[in-house]
C-alpha cells in the first residue's frame, strides 16, 4: 500500500467533524502558510510539486496559479469545481462526504496563496445531500476562527460559500461553471479572455477541481518538494480514483502515480481482480471522455512496457494505442460486456448533456446516438461505421468547449478498438449481448 | 499588424479578428458567417461556419495552431498566416460544419419566406452536398408569436444566438432567450411574455434564416418579386435610414439597410418598420444597389435586359462572391 495523503483518515469515526480532523493534524496547513509564509511562497510550493489538476485535463495546477492576473483594487476569487459528473467519476463525492473539512482547509489555503477573499465551492446539484454536510464544515470552521475576519488572528480574511448547481454536465466546463455561478444559462463562454484574466463577474478566477484543492493542504505541510518524491517523472503525489465496473472490489481509491495498472486492477491491495472468475475485455482508464482500451493495451503500451497509472504511461501511444488519465474514472468491463452497448450508453449522455451553443456538437451528438440506437435496434449497416466514423472527426476539435471531443473521442476509440463488433451487428442484424439481456431480466440463461 | 489570408498580406491594427481582416482583403478570402454580426458585441463562435486554418501563429511564435479557429472572434497576430480557400481540409471540416446546421433543418424553402434572402441557403449552395445523409426524424417545434409583430418559427433556428444578442443590447428588459439544452435548445421568450420594445423588429433582420419573420409581410410576396429602395425619414428614435421593398406602387416591408456582408448597417426602430409603410413616409433615395443575392437581383429589375446592364459582371465588380447560379 501506498502513501496516502488524502484518505489517511478515512478509517477514523467522526472524521467529518471539525475536532476529530483537528485533532488529527487537520487544519495544520492554514496555521503554517497564514503565519509563516507569504502568499507567494505557498504558490512557489504547489509549483514545485508538480501538482497537476485533478479535475480531467491534468493542467500544472503552481503554472495556473502563477497566470492568475493580479490588477490593483479588482477582487479575485477562487472556485472548487465541484461539479463531478463525468461518468464513472465520483472520487470527489467521497472525499466531500467523509472528509469535508480536507476541502475546507486547502480552500482557504489556496485563497490565500490567490490573495482571494471570497472563495466558492460550485456542487452538482445531485450533491445536495453532500452540500448539507459542506456547509456543516463551513459553520463549524466560522466558528473555530478558521474562517471569516483575521483568520487565526492574522490580517486575512475569507469568506467561503457553497452554490448548488442545476445538475448539468456541462457545468463542470470551467467557464459554463462560472455562467451558471452568476446567475445565467451554464453555456461555456468563448475565450479567450480565459478566467484567470477575467472570470468570476469578470474578475480574475482560478477554477480547481476538488482534489486538486484538497491535495494543497499536504503540500504545504510537507513542502514541495517532499511532495514531488511520491509518483514517477511529472506525475506526482497521489490520485483519487474511482473504479467501477466488473471488479471485486469497486471504490475510491488513493494510489501513489506510478502503480501499475494490472496490480491496480488485480491485487488484493486495490480492485481485487475481475470478478466471477471472468475474464477483462476492456477498460476506460479517465472517465467516460477517454478512450477505451482492450486489454492487451491497457495492461501494456504498445512498445511492450507495463502501462502504469500516471499521466504519461497511459497516454503513451497517443489516441492510436493509449489514453488518458482524465478525471481517475476506472471503468473496467468484463468478457461479457457489449462495447457497442456500452458506447450507446455513453453517446446518449453526450447528447443529453451538450449545451447547444454550437453546431457541430449540438447536432453531432443527437446523430451519433440515433445511429447507434441502430445497432441497438439491430437494424444498422456496415456503412454507419464509416458515418459514425465521420461525424465524430467533424465534431472533434470543432467546437467551443471540449465536451465536443469528449463526445468524439469515446466513438472514434471504440470503432478503432472494436470494430469487429460493430461489423457483427451489422451483418447479422441483431443486437446480440444476449448475456446482457438476460442479467437486465433477472433471467437464468436456459 | 500583419496577416496573410491564402496567400495576400495585410496590414490591420491590433486587435482586428481575423474575419474582419478577411473582409478588408476581399470576398475571394472572406469565410461565411452564420453567427457573426458586425455590429452586436459578443456575437460570433456559435456557429463554427467561420473557421480557418492557422498555419502560422504569429512572427514570435510560428507554430501552427493545432485545431482550426473560428476566424470571427480569433485576433490576429503579428505575422498569422491563415488558409481559408486554399485549405482542402479546412473546406472538408467546414463541410462538416454546413450539413450539422442542416440535418435538423425542415428544407422547406418553398414555402419559407426568408428563400432568396437566406442564409443558410447560400451557405449550403456553396458548401453542401447534394444528398442527405440524416436518415432521422427532423426536429420540429410549435410556431409562436414574439409579439404581434414577430413571428418564431423555431423548427428553422440554427441557434446563431443574434436575436438574443439584440434582445439584449437593443431592447430593454430582457424577455427573450434560449431554454432548454442541447438540440432541444429554443429561442422563446420568457412565458411566451411578447417582446415589445422599440427595437425588436430588428431581430427580423438579424435572423440569417426563416426562424424570425415579419409578421406583416408574411406570404404576400416572395422577396425576389420585390424591388428594393433606400429612402429615409426624420425620425426620433432611430436613424431613421431604411430599405423599402415594393411590388408595383405598394411597400410590403421596411428593414434596415444591409451592408456587402448582409448585415444592418444601422438599426431601425419599429415605428420606421412596422408604421410607415406610404411611400408618402419617407424621401426616396433611389434603387439599392444589387446585392450578392442574384435572385432578387436578377430577376425584378426588369428593365436591366433592356438597358443591357449585365448583372453578373456588375455583381463581380461589386466584388459579390456567392453568386448565385441557381436557375
Ligand atoms: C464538459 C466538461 C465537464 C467537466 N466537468 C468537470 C467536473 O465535473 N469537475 C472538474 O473538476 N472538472 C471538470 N471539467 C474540467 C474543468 O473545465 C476544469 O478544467 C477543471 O475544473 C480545472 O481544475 P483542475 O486544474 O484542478 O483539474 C470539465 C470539463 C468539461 C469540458
Ligand atoms: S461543445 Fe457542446 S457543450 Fe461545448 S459549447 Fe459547444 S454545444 Fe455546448
Ligand atoms: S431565431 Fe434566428 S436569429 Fe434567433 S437564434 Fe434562431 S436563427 Fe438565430
Ligand atoms: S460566424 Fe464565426 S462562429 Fe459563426
Amino acid at each position: 500500500m501506498g502513501k496516502k495523503l488524502l484518505l489517511h483518515n478515512d478509517h477514523v469515526p467522526n472524521i467529518h467533524t471539525y475536532e476529530v480532523y483537528r485533532a488529527h493534524g487537520g487544519y495544520a496547513s492554514v496555521e503554517k502558510a497564514l503565519k509563516t509564509m507569504t502568499p507567494d511562497q505557498v504558490t512557489d510550493e504547489v509549483k514545485k510539486s508538480g501538482l497537476r489538476g485533478r479535475g480531467g485535463a491534468g493542467f500544472p495546477t503552481g503554472l495556473k496559479w502563477s497566470f492568475l492576473a493580479k490588477p490593483e483594487g479588482v477582487p479575485r476569487y477562487l472556485v472548487c469545481n465541484a461539479d463531478e459528473s463525468e461518468p464513472g467519476t465520483f472520487k470527489d463525492r467521497y472525499l466531500m462526504e467523509r472528509h469535508p473539512h480536507a476541502l475546507v482547509e486547502g480552500m482557504i489555503t489556496s485563497s490565500y496563496a490567490l490573495g482571494a477573499h471570497t472563495s466558492y465551492i460550485y456542487i452538482r446539484g445531485e450533491y445536495f445531500y453532500v452540500a448539507r454536510i459542506l456547509e456543516q464544515a463551513i459553520r463549524e470552521a466560522y466558528a473555530a476562527g478558521m474562517l471569516g475576519k483575521n483568520i487565526l488572528g492574522t490580517n486575512y480574511s475569507l469568506d467561503l460559500y457553497v452554490q448548488v448547481g442545476g445538475g448539468a454536465y456541462i457545468c463542470g466546463e470551467e467557464t459554463a461553471l462560472l455562467e451558471s455561478l452568476e446567475g445565467k444559462r451554464g453555456n461555456p463562454r468563448i475565450k479567450p479572455p480565459f478566467p484567470a484574466v477575467a472570470g468570476l463577474y469578470g474578475c480574475p478566477t482560478v477554477v480547481n477541481n476538488v482534489e486538486t484543492i484538497a491535495a494543497v493542504a499536504p503540500i504545504v505541510n510537507m513542502g514541495g518538494e517532499e511532495y514531488a518524491k511520491i509518483g514517477i517523472g511529472k506525475s506526482t503525489g497521489t490520485k483519487l480514483i474511482s473504479a467501477s465496473g466488473h471488479i471485486n472490489k469497486p471504490g475510491v481509491y488513493e494510489i501513489e502515480l506510478g502503480v501499475p495498472v494490472e496490480e491496480f486492477i488485480y491485487s488484493e491491495a486495490y480492485c481485487g481482480g475481475i470478478r466471477n472468475g471472468k475474464k477483462m475485455k476492456a477498460v476506460v482508464a479517465g472517465g467516460s471522455s477517454v478512450p477505451i482500451l482492450p486489454t492487451e493495451l491497457i495492461l501494456k503500451t504498445a512498445k511492450g512496457e507495463p502501462r502504469l497509472m500516471t499521466y504519461e504511461s497511459l497516454a503513451d501511444g497517443g489516441f492510436q494505442t493509449g489514453t488518458m488519465l482524465g478525471s481517475g474514472g476506472f471503468i473496467v468491463m468484463d468478457e461479457d460486456t457489449s462495447v457497442v452497448k456500452n458506447l450507446f450508453t455513453f453517446t446518449r449522455f453526450y447528447h443529453h448533456e451538450s449545451c447547444g451553443q454550437c453546431s457541430p456538437c449540438r447536432e453531432g451528438t443527437g446523430w451519433m446516438e440515433k445511429v447507434m440506437q441502430k445497432f441497438i435496434d439491430g437494424t444498422a449497416n456496415e456503412s454507419d461505421i464509416d458515418l459514425l466514423w465521420d461525424i465524430q472527426g467533424k465534431i472533434e476539435g470543432k467546437t467551443i468547449c471540449p465536451l465536443g471531443d469528449a463526445a468524439a473521442w469515446p466513438v472514434a476509440a471504440a470503432i478503432r478498438h472494436f470494430k469487429q463488433e460493430f461489423i457483427d451487428i451489422a451483418k447479422q442484424k441483431k443486437f446480440n449481448d444476449v448475456k446482457h439481456y438476460y442479467r437486465l431480466n433477472n433471467l437464468t440463461e436456459a | 499588424m500583419k496577416v496573410t489570408i491564402d496567400g495576400k498580406e495585410i496590414e490591420v491594427p491590433k486587435g482586428t479578428t481575423i474575419l474582419e481582416a478577411a473582409r478588408m482583403i476581399g470576398p475571394e478570402v472572406a469565410p461565411p458567417t452564420m453567427c457573426y454580426y458586425s455590429n452586436l458585441k459578443t456575437s460570433g463562435g456559435y456557429c463554427r461556419t467561420c473557421i480557418v486554418k492557422v498555419t502560422k501563429g504569429s512572427a514570435q511564435n510560428p507554430n501552427p495552431m493545432p485545431k482550426p479557429v473560428v476566424s470571427c472572434r480569433t485576433e490576429v497576430m503579428d505575422g498569422m498566416e491563415v488558409q481559408n480557400y486554399t485549405s482542402p481540409d479546412l473546406l472538408e471540416a467546414r463541410r462538416g460544419v454546413v450539413e450539422f446546421l442542416l440535418i435538423n433543418h425542415p428544407l422547406d424553402c418553398p414555402i419559407c419566406d426568408q428563400a432568396g434572402e437566406c442564409f443558410l441557403q447560400d451557405l449550403s449552395y456553396n458548401n453542401g452536398t447534394e444528398k442527405t445523409r440524416y436518415e432521422f426524424k427532423r426536429r420540429e417545434f410549435e410556431m409562436i408569436d414574439i409579439g404581434d409583430k414577430i413571428k418564431l418559427h423555431m423548427t428553422r433556428c440554427i441557434l446563431c444566438y443574434r436575436c438574443v444578442k439584440v434582445a439584449e443590447q437593443l431592447t430593454n428588459g430582457r424577455v427573450h432567450g434560449v431554454i432548454n439544452r442541447g438540440d432541444v435548445a429554443e429561442i422563446s421568450t420568457y412565458i411566451t411574455q411578447a417582446v415589445d420594445n422599440d427595437f425588436s423588429g430588428n431581430m427580423i433582420d438579424v435572423c440569417p434564416v426563416g426562424a424570425l419573420t415579419d409578421k406583416t409581410f408574411r406570404f404576400k410576396q416572395r422577396v425576389w418579386f420585390t424591388k428594393p429602395m433606400d429612402a429615409h425619414r426624420n425620425c426620433d428614435k432611430c436613424c431613421g435610414k431604411v430599405r423599402l421593398w415594393y411590388k408595383g406602387e405598394e411597400v410590403l416591408r421596411v428593414t434596415a439597410r444591409k451592408n456587402k456582408w448582409d448585415e444592418s448597417e444601422e438599426f431601425i426602430c419599429n415605428a420606421c418598420r412596422f408604421d410607415h409603410k406610404k411611400t408618402a413616409d419617407w424621401v426616396i433615395e433611389g434603387p439599392t444597389p444589387i446585392s450578392h443575392h442574384s435572385v432578387i437581383s436578377q430577376n425584378h429589375y426588369e428593365h436591366l435586359n433592356a438597358l443591357k446592364v449585365d448583372t453578373l459582371k456588375r455583381q463581380k465588380a461589386l466584388g459579390f462572391m456567392n453568386i448565385d447560379k441557381r436557375p
